[in-house]
């Protein structure tokens, strides 16, 4: 196949790392509102009835959503295999409690309703609350620590994933304050989502609560998301490839020289255009909360949509050309010009990503036009399919 | 690497893979028969089809979400618990499962919340529009994991490369055109179907038997017989297809599916049933059928078959010749681009046979220092446990052959007696609803265990495709899973009788009234008319 040689592997390079920034930001963005609405759910909805329109606000679209989930951890493996390779298994307790919340939450979902006991939908709902939360706090967490560095080195010979410390440790040390304070910003981010679209699907006193909870939570992303901000402009080592950087050299992290120390903002002052994204995220936070106050609708949900956007991206953009560095021996950290899938994997998954990306734009898009409009206590009892 | 790190991680895939696989078959099987009930009510317009739409849909979802949730966990577990196999073949095997997602699980996942929420905000065409997107969307997922599960049994289209220590994609359209993959595909998606026919067919039985439902039982057994049938016969074709593409690709599998020790003179006969032994190298009380397994292997008279004994030797070979190639690596990635072209050639010659010397990690850090002992020993590590696969591959074939069988004489007894089921038949049905989850976990167990000691057949140990991890860390997963599964289970379990035994609920007295306006056009055979609520004779 020579097809491939048409777009160059540094190039593709840049581009896959793109699109995982399309899928983590896709994901934020649908997934995310589902994520909030769980974790709001035991303190907007008082009554089963209530409880029951909240979750039918995303009963019909949860499933969708969470394939930006999945299909992020596929294009990782596919695109980026040696950041699937090492980042699942280091962070392998923590991976193992977000499997376990994601889980709960689809059999949630569909099965709260399925019986009429108040202790079985009780239950449930605590499922479906440690569904949203968990997870939110935990990405959080993890892109808290990406940030200040993995302890992770690739055997010499082999190339194999190593890391430090016994099972316990591992997770404790992922439980630092830096990586808290990330954890907080993203699950206050997904709750002023959640709240963002519950005040869209609902009305009355549900849509009330959901907006006041939500204008709380918007205001500690801000200041966390400033916070963290200010820790890494002065706690925090940045990374930096010394020497020559090959761009197009085979994925093998150890041929580079990496070197900690200085700033990750430092990229600011090198590519100064990135402001774009910390400022996408000011203004997109501060117009959902105003949204929020005064009973905006459509316009607070696409205002914290762009706020999510820009705190995500600011992240990727601010790393960039690390995609996960390792404290232990920054030479094993991984950027985005050595741990790449080969230069023909790579054009075909794009192919790929490009013919089915806008079917799937244009099915999803379609699929919630149809379910436009509120949802009330009104429509969850005519339809035997609710949940 | 930690003693049993790598026992626990394989342990952990195998129950969290089956556990998935309970869901997956029913899924596959439902979604079409749901869509074909369906399309059955849209062209005739029957409230009577709607029902039974609406009731078989109830039961896909419930067990539906369990399938999706469990998957989440198989498309984490490479990277958490197989690292080194991520890393090792993440250029070739991350490629169709991401495309899955692309293609078949974000349309499956995206529509099924309008398959179930969108009956009043659809046109009734654009909802069966829907629920065929459904359906095409769960089977098209399965092509893709198939494609990349042949690919672990037959890797092809791939190379190593030094530079980066990993196996990397030479030519896409041969990993998806494997021959292996696209048998097991076909294979695995009809005995999907026929598990999702036997439990339409069971389900109703049992509401014959209880005198309830009645028209929506009989629909659904004329449905789910002519169904089954077409897709119990396509998967007995299509596991000989299977078997074929074996006898040249994973020659060691079908030698010991067969508990052949030795190669015969061709065509070699099929052992019915028998003992295998692995300290004796034999299989005792064995019963044959002359001919029959050199047609199956090799579709000849004449082709032979090797045995175990010669595969082992074949094996030894191929590890020496493997140590020269690991050497040739270690002085190519110390050397790197200075390397002589001398040494790079070496390499090539033997690369093919890199994964043989890896087999040699288990007993000694560097192949070279490989003992005569050690080599000897890797060479038999490459037969797997003989006795497990030789036993469940013939219940599965037992089984697959019994489906025919049941579906013959269901599909008769609806086209040509009238829907009338004798009790027997009908109790028959009831009892044999787990054994097609039984076969199509026994395919797996075949497959997977018998591919053993590699994770990608001749490329890669298993023994080195852990990750780095502690027993502990392993332990708490595992106990994790156990505990949750499990309870997952019985809350499944629950739910689904419980809807069974409720029966239909929805659009219950539009149907009803559109039965008694229509009895004199529905009577039976017998004279019968539709509400004829006795108990079948």
């Amino acid at each position: 196949m020579i097809l491939h040689e048409l777009i160059s592997f540094e190039i593709l390079r840049v581009i896959w790392w793109l699109l995982l920034g399309v899928l983590l930001i896709g994901f934020a963005l649908t997934d995310g509102f589902d994520m909030g609405v769980g974790a709001l759910l035991p303190f907007v909805g008082k009554t089963d009835t209530e409880r029951r329109v909240v979750i039918n606000t995303i009963g019909p679209v949860w499933e969708g959503n969470q394939v930006w989930f999945i299909l992020g951890g596929g294009a990782i493996f596919a695109a980026w295999p040696p950041l699937y390779a090492v980042s699942f298994s280091g962070f392998y307790l923590a991976m193992f409690l977000v499997l376990a919340a994601l889980i709960l939450r689809p059999v949630g979902f569909k099965y709260r309703s399925k019986r009429e006991g108040a202790r079985w939908r009780r239950n449930w709902d605590w499922a479906l609350f440690v569904g949203g939360a968990v997870p939110a706090l935990v990405f959080g967490v993890a892109v808290g620590n990406v940030l200040q560095g993995v302890p992770f080195h690739l055997t010499p010979d082999m190339l194999m994933p190593r890391y430090d410390g016994n099972a316990i440790m591992k997770l404790l040390l992922l439980l630092n304050p830096f990586a808290l304070l990330a954890g907080v910003v993203s699950l206050s981010m997904l709750l002023m989502h959640g709240a963002a679209w519950l005040g869209l699907k609902t009305e009355g006193a549900i849509q009330a609560r959901a907006r006041k909870i939500g204008t709380t939570a918007g205001l500690v992303a801000a200041g966390g998301y400033a916070l963290a901000g200010l820790w890494l402009a002065l706690g925090i080592d940045g990374y930096q490839i010394v020497g020559e950087i090959v761009k197009d050299g085979p994925s093998n992290p150890l041929y580079s020289d990496v070197m900690r120390g200085g700033s990750w903002l430092s990229a600011y002052g090198d590519r100064p255009w990135i402001a774009i994204a910390p400022v996408m995220a000011f203004v997109g936070i501060a117009m959902a909360v105003r949204g929020l106050r005064v009973g905006r609708e459509v316009s607070t949900l696409l205002w914290s949509k762009l706020g999510i956007t820009g705190i995500i991206s600011s992240v990727g953009l601010t790393m960039f050309p690390f995609i996960l560095p390792s404290t232990v021996d920054p030479n094993s950290s991984l950027t985005v010009w050595d741990s790449s899938s080969s230069h023909l994997t790579l054009f075909i998954m794009l192919v790929c990503a490009v013919i089915f990306m806008p079917l799937i734009l244009a099915y999803t898009s379609w699929v919630y036009k149809v379910l436009w409009g509120k949802v009330t206590e009104d429509d969850i009892s005519k339809n035997a399919n609710s949940y | 690497m930690e003693f049993g790190v790598v026992e626990l991680s394989r342990l952990q895939f195998a129950m969290t893979a089956m556990y998935h696989f309970l869901f997956v078959p029913l899924t596959l099987g439902l979604s079409i028969i749901v869509a074909i009930m369906e399309t059955v009510y849209v062209m005739t317009g029957r409230p009577i089809w709607r029902q039974m739409t609406k009731f078989w849909a109830t039961l896909f979802g419930i067990n539906f979400v369990l399938g999706v949730a469990t998957g989440i966990t198989m498309e984490f577990q490479f990277g958490m618990n197989w690292s080194y196999y991520s890393h090792y073949v993440g250029d070739i095997f991350g490629a169709p499962l991401a495309i899955e997602g692309l293609m078949a699980f974000f349309m499956e996942a995206t529509f099924v919340g309008l398959m179930f929420f969108g009956w009043d905000k659809l046109s009734r065409v654009a909802h069966l529009i829907v629920t065929w997107l459904v359906a095409i969307g769960s089977n098209f997922s399965a092509l893709w994991i198939l494609i990349a599960n042949g690919w672990m049994q037959n890797p092809v289209g791939a190379e190593f490369n030094p530079d980066t220590m990993r196996m990397e994609m030479t030519n896409f359209f041969e990993v998806v055109f494997n021959e292996v993959a696209q048998a097991k595909f076909v294979h695995t998606v009809s005995a999907g179907y026929v598990t999702a026919s036997v439990f339409v067919l069971g389900v109703s039985a049992w509401y014959l038997l209880k005198g309830r439902h009645i028209e929506l039982a009989r629909r659904s057994i004329a449905i789910a017989s002519a169904f089954g049938l077409a897709s119990a016969l396509s998967v007995v074709i299509l596991g000989d297809e299977s078997g074929y593409s074996a006898s040249h690709t994973q020659r060691m599998k079908l030698a010991a599916i067969e508990g052949m020790w030795e190669t015969h003179e061709a065509p070699a006969s099929f052992t019915l049933v028998g003992i295998p032994d692995k300290e004796a190298r034999e299989t005792h009380y064995a019963v044959h059928i002359p001919y029959v397994m050199g047609l199956i292997g090799t579709r000849s008279l004449t082709q032979e078959i090797p045995g175990i004994e010669d595969l082992v030797a074949e094996a030894d070979d191929r590890i020496r010749s493997g140590i020269i190639a690991y050497d040739a690596l270690m002085t190519i990635r110390e050397q790197r681009d200075a390397t002589s072209a001398d040494v790079r050639a070496t390499f090539e010659d033997h690369s093919e046979d890199l994964g043989f010397a890896m087999l040699l990690k288990r007993y000694v850090e560097d192949p070279r220092d490989a003992t005569e002992e050690q080599i000897a020993m890797a060479a038999e590590d490459t037969i797997p446990g003989v006795g497990p696969l030789f036993w469940a591959f013939r219940i599965m074939v037992g089984l697959g052959f019994s489906f025919i069988a049941v579906m013959v004489y269901f599909f008769y007894r609806a086209s040509f007696k009238g829907m009338q089921f004798p009790r027997w038949a009908l109790r028959a049905a009831v009892i044999i609803i787990p054994a097609p989850w039984i076969a199509a976990e026994l395919g797996w167990f075949v497959a997977e265990f018998g591919r053993q000691p590699w994770t990608v057949d001749g490329v890669l140990p298993t023994a080195l495709s852990a990750s780095h991890l502690s027993i502990t860390d392993l332990l708490i997963t595992l106990a994790g899973f156990v505990i949750f599964y499990t309870v997952l289970f019985i809350v499944e379990m629950g739910l689904m009788i419980k809807y069974i035994k409720k029966g239909p609920y929805m659009d219950v007295e539009e149907t009803d009234t559109w039965m008694e306006r229509h009895s004199h056009r529905l009577r039976t055979h017998d004279g019968k008319g539709p509400f004829a609520a006795e108990p079948a004779e």
